[in-house]
């Protein structure tokens, strides 16, 4: 065995840090969603690498329902994204507080 | 350090470095080059999974996420078109730095909770059919056919949800 799991739960922590520091500190939403692309990625890299040290190929399905569900919240996140645009010229979500009020 | 490990390091960094780039405002100011970093992020990603024997999920990854959903995001950064003044990001404030804390705090709480996993783990030894698409196609249809198939609803849905939601409204 080369590389120990506890190395790849890292590098999935690390991602995870990163992507949800994009989804609270940038303010354009395209940019929002691909930090959640980035943390569905790596709760992905979890599954796969706990999968392999257990030797359990279970996981890889949820893995695949993980992938579908990222592929559904981007094309409904996009979608909003257009019409927030269009309605106020701008994908900045602080701008996008309509509801709030 | 065996070669596995250096593999590892490279493909550990570079997948950082990918989601760094999206992430960082100077070099993701503009969407499309953080668009192209995530694909960067995500081919690294699977090369990582290579190394895991996820051989199928590897390809899927490419072809999903490097392919389709990287489409999607590039189509729409299209659409909008959006000039330099409206993708100028507001002066760092105590909020900014506030909310980086918040998300560092996050990483913490899965960091101890996946530590606490790792502690009580218990390695097994792995099949020879590990990974390649008929193991894979076989545990999505005899252990989890129920989640496949409402994932398959969630994506109609999905779907209908994106078209009526970015569809011209008749006024």
């Amino acid at each position: 065995m080369g590389v120990p799991l506890s190395y790849y739960i890292g590098l999935a922590v690390v991602l995870f840090t990163i992507g949800a520091i994009g989804v609270a500190t940038r303010r354009n939403m395209l940019v929002v969603l691909m930090s959640l692309e980035i943390m569905m990625n790596s709760v992905n890299l979890v599954f796969i690498s706990f999968a392999r040290f257990r030797g359990d190929v279970g996981a890889h399905g949820i893995v695949f329902v993980v992938i579908a569900v990222a592929a559904a919240e981007v094309a409904v996140g996009l979608a909003i994204a257009i019409q927030i645009f269009k309605h106020n010229r701008s994908v900045n979500v602080d701008e996008a507080d309509k509801l709030k009020y | 350090m065996s070669a596995e490990m250096i593999v590892f390091w490279i493909l550990a960094i570079g997948a950082v470095l990918g989601a760094l780039a999206v992430v960082l405002p100077p070099f993701g100011r503009n969407p499309l080059h953080g668009a192209l970093a995530l694909v960067v992020s995500f081919i690294f990603m699977a090369g990582v999974y290579v190394q895991l024997s996820a051989f199928f999920v590897a390809v899927i990854q490419v072809l999903v996420y490097a392919g389709a959903v990287m489409t999607l995001f590039v189509f729409v950064i299209m659409l909008l078109n959006l000039t330099p003044e409206e993708l100028a990001q507001p002066k760092y404030s105590w909020y900014k730095v506030l909310s980086v804390f918040s998300a560092l705090a996050i990483g913490f709480i899965v960091a101890s909770g996946l530590t606490h996993v790792l502690v009580h783990f218990h390695a097994a030894s792995i099949p020879a059919t590990f990974g390649n698409a008929a193991s894979v196609g076989g545990v999505l249809v005899k252990k989890w056919l129920f989640v496949f198939e409402f994932s398959s609803i969630l994506l109609l849905s999905a779907i209908v949800g994106a078209v009526l939601i970015a569809r011209k409204r008749r006024s």
